[in-house]
């Protein structure tokens, strides 16, 4: 059996609060990390394979840079949660405010509560699961993943996508700029399912709306190449 | 009433109109009674180029983008300064014989930083992009910036594996648009820079046209091939001061304390923003005045957004006295500099260092006279060629194509960086030995006089002769 270590944070410095979760975590063990008090930084670029749980809410970057830990926030979290993140899971069993998973590369955010604005905005991989409601903007510029909110979005919802997707089951208040609502295939329902009941989510009675990138802002109107040449 | 001017008679008559309307041509080959303006035309408002821009938009539908820089003719040049060395007030030293140091450290804030940035010289090469540039390119200024002991940065497309081996010291971009960035990368990098403006188009992000991003590019940044890539210029994640030095903080968590953190801005309103990105906590600020060159911006941005490097230097350099972080915070310098005089006067206006984008670009052969067929099927000339945004050098620099980027020989290209590093850093320091300097660093603005009112009223340096700023 795997021995837990106990991590305090209260008024210590966050260095020495990240120094001792990664020292906890070196030695092999998962780390609980108790009275965090809403602290920004907690918990930055943790390595593949290690278990942190934080018991109470987390300030802002919470799991930033993650590169494969799993990591579980026992209340809310602030800005930024898991920005950058490139591998691993971040579970979140209350709300989040501002831009979660903002250009996150990979791995798995799932947030039970609803999320701020910005949810995923400039993400390149990974899945974001929030089984409230997203906040308005977001997916903002995604260039690829998957963004799933079970409980609606807010408005200009998946504005100005590259790539990606962003899949809400739920009202949308309103769709950002260059997107488009497409019906998705029954074997990309089937893997949003999947991955949704692997989370203890199944319910086939969803109506999914799942959009995409119109792609008309991948160029200028007038793309005329003599006029980008001669200039 | 006027009319009444006219009901006096001559005691001999009415003259004969033709006498009167200079019927032997009192100006020659223009019509009697026409006014000078009818030849002339010339409005000062609506020139021959002003209507031709208003006749190429309207048929564009849409603004103008290039590369390059300013064309803005009203930007006052750092040759409005010149350098008053020591005289009998002050000893000069031996130009040609004794030494002077150019060490410059950067990132050296007292207690927080294990590894500050150490260069040879106070110059290094500035933020371009793999994308802006080729990847060759990339590596030549690399290369040629190791051999002379100083360093290079990444730019906006993430970190090139060419550019990673080839620079010693190598600092990481990280923009607004986080293309490709990755935890091992930043703890590879040497110093992080966040990017939060450049000078060439302030308040906007950058831009990449579909014909520069070709698989490798366009997979580095998570692109679709041969979109015409505009990046964002807000942080995803952080919007002001407060939020910034958090960031900060997670940046030196994510990177145990090993490295500086750079803050990049355009200059804009440096006395401010100097102050608050000192006060959030980076380590160094990188100034980018107007004239920052660019692959790509719309133009007008180039012409009507941001001040000039040399004004903005001094407000920097009180803000950063003024917030009691004078001795703690670098201060990085860039924008038009194009040679080692003008490097020399940002130094003594209160830069640390300075960076060159373009100057090094020429080094490895930009607007060189070679290929001429190219130039012109692009409608330019060697000179005043500025079309790095088509993907079309001439001459192998600004493009990603392969066949293209072959005419730019890496190591010959290395080898003149390096020696343009060399021959401008003889200039700073012939410049501080002669103002008596035995560090590059201890230039000062006394060193300087102003030759315009201009100049003067910018930068607070004294008037040529009269030895006095110009004030209000």
């Amino acid at each position: 059996m795997t021995a837990v270590a106990y991590v305090e944070v209260g008024d210590r410095p966050i260095k020495a609060v990240n120094d001792d979760i990664r020292a906890a975590i070196a030695a092999g063990n998962e780390v609980v990390v108790t009275n965090t008090l809403s602290r920004h930084n907690l918990g930055i670029g943790l390595p593949d394979g290690a278990k942190v749980r934080f018991e109470g809410s987390v300030g802002y970057y919470c799991g930033g840079l993650n590169n494969g830990a799993h990591i579980e926030i026992t209340r809310d979290a602030g800005w930024g949660l898991g920005e950058a993140m490139a591998a691993g899971e971040i579970l979140v069993q209350g709300y989040v405010g501002m831009s979660a998973g903002a250009s996150m590369r990979g791995g798995l955010i799932h947030i039970r509560g609803d999320a701020g604005p910005r949810c995923g905005v400039a993400m390149k991989g990974g899945d974001i699961i929030v089984e409230g409601r997203i906040g308005y903007l977001s997916g903002f510029m995604a260039h690829a993943g998957r963004i799933i909110a079970l409980g609606g979005a807010g408005d200009a919802c998946a504005d100005s996508l590259w790539g990606g997707e962003v899949w809400v089951a739920g009202p949308i208040a309103s769709l950002g700029v260059d997107t488009k609502v497409v019906e998705p295939e029954p074997a990309e329902v089937e893997a949003v399912e999947k991955l949704l009941a692997s989370r203890g989510l199944d319910d086939a009675g969803r109506d999914w709306k799942k959009i995409v990138s119109a792609q008309k802002l991948w160029y200028f109107d007038s793309r005329d190449s003599r006029a980008w040449l001669m200039i | 009433m006027a009319d009444d001017l006219n009901d006096r008679e001559y005691p001999f008559g009415p003259p004969d109109e033709d006498v009167v309307a200079f019927g032997d041509g009192a100006v020659p080959g223009r019509p009697a009674g026409v006014p000078s303006s009818y030849d002339r035309g010339k409005s000062p408002r609506w020139t021959p180029e002003a209507i031709a821009e208003a006749h190429a938009v309207a048929q564009l539908g849409r603004y103008q983008i290039r590369g390059f820089s300013t064309f803005n003719t009203r930007f006052p040049t750092l040759d409005d300064l010149v350098f008053v060395p020591a005289t009998m007030t002050r000893l000069p030293l031996e130009g040609y014989r004794e030494s002077c140091d150019t060490k410059t450290v950067l990132g050296d804030r007292p207690g927080l930083v294990e590894q500050p940035i150490e260069l040879d010289i106070p110059i290094y090469i500035a933020s371009m992009s793999f994308g802006a540039l080729s990847a060759s390119a990339k590596a030549a200024l690399g290369y040629g910036a190791t051999k002379v002991g100083t360093m290079t940065c990444t730019g906006e497309g993430g970190m090139l594996e060419d550019e990673r081996e080839a620079s010693k010291i190598l600092v990481y971009q990280m923009t607004p648009s986080r293309y490709m960035l990755d935890l091992e990368h930043l703890r590879m990098a040497d110093g992080i820079e966040i990017v939060v403006g450049q000078g060439a188009k302030p308040g906007t992000g950058g831009v990449l046209l579909g014909m520069k991003i070709p698989e490798r590019v366009a997979s580095m940044r998570t692109l679709p091939v041969g979109v015409d890539q505009r990046s964002t210029v807000r942080h995803p994640d952080f919007l002001g001061a407060d939020d910034l030095k958090v960031k900060i903080e997670e940046l030196r968590e994510a990177t145990g304390y090993q490295v500086p953190i750079f803050v990049k801005m355009g200059a804009t309103r440096p006395r401010w923003d100097v102050a608050i990105a000192a006060k959030a906590g980076a380590d160094v600020i990188v100034l980018d005045g107007a004239e920052g060159g660019t692959g790509a911006s719309p133009e007008l941005l180039l012409d009507h957004t941001g001040i000039p490097t040399m004004s903005a230097i001094p407000a920097a350099r009180e803000a950063l006295e003024e917030a009691g972080l004078a001795d703690e915070v670098k201060l990085v310098a860039a924008g038009g500099i194009r040679s080692g005089a003008d490097a020399a006067k940002c130094l003594a206006l209160g830069a640390d260092c300075v960076m060159i984008g373009f100057a090094a670009l020429m080094a490895l052969g930009c607007n060189s006279p070679r290929y001429l067929d190219d130039y012109e099927a692009l409608g330019t000339s060697p000179g005043r060629c500025h079309h790095c945004h088509t993907g079309r050098c001439p001459v192998g620099i600004t493009t990603q194509d392969p066949e293209l980027e072959q005419r730019m020989d890496v190591a010959a290209g290395a080898e003149r960086v390096a020696r343009l590093l060399t021959a401008w850093t003889m200039e700073i320091s012939l410049l501080a030995k002669a103002c008596g300097k035995s560090s590059v660093h201890n230039l000062e603005k006394e060193d300087l006089r102003a030759l315009s009112l201009e100049a003067s009223a910018f930068t607070g340096v004294p008037l040529a002769g009269i030895d006095r700023p110009y004030t209000w």
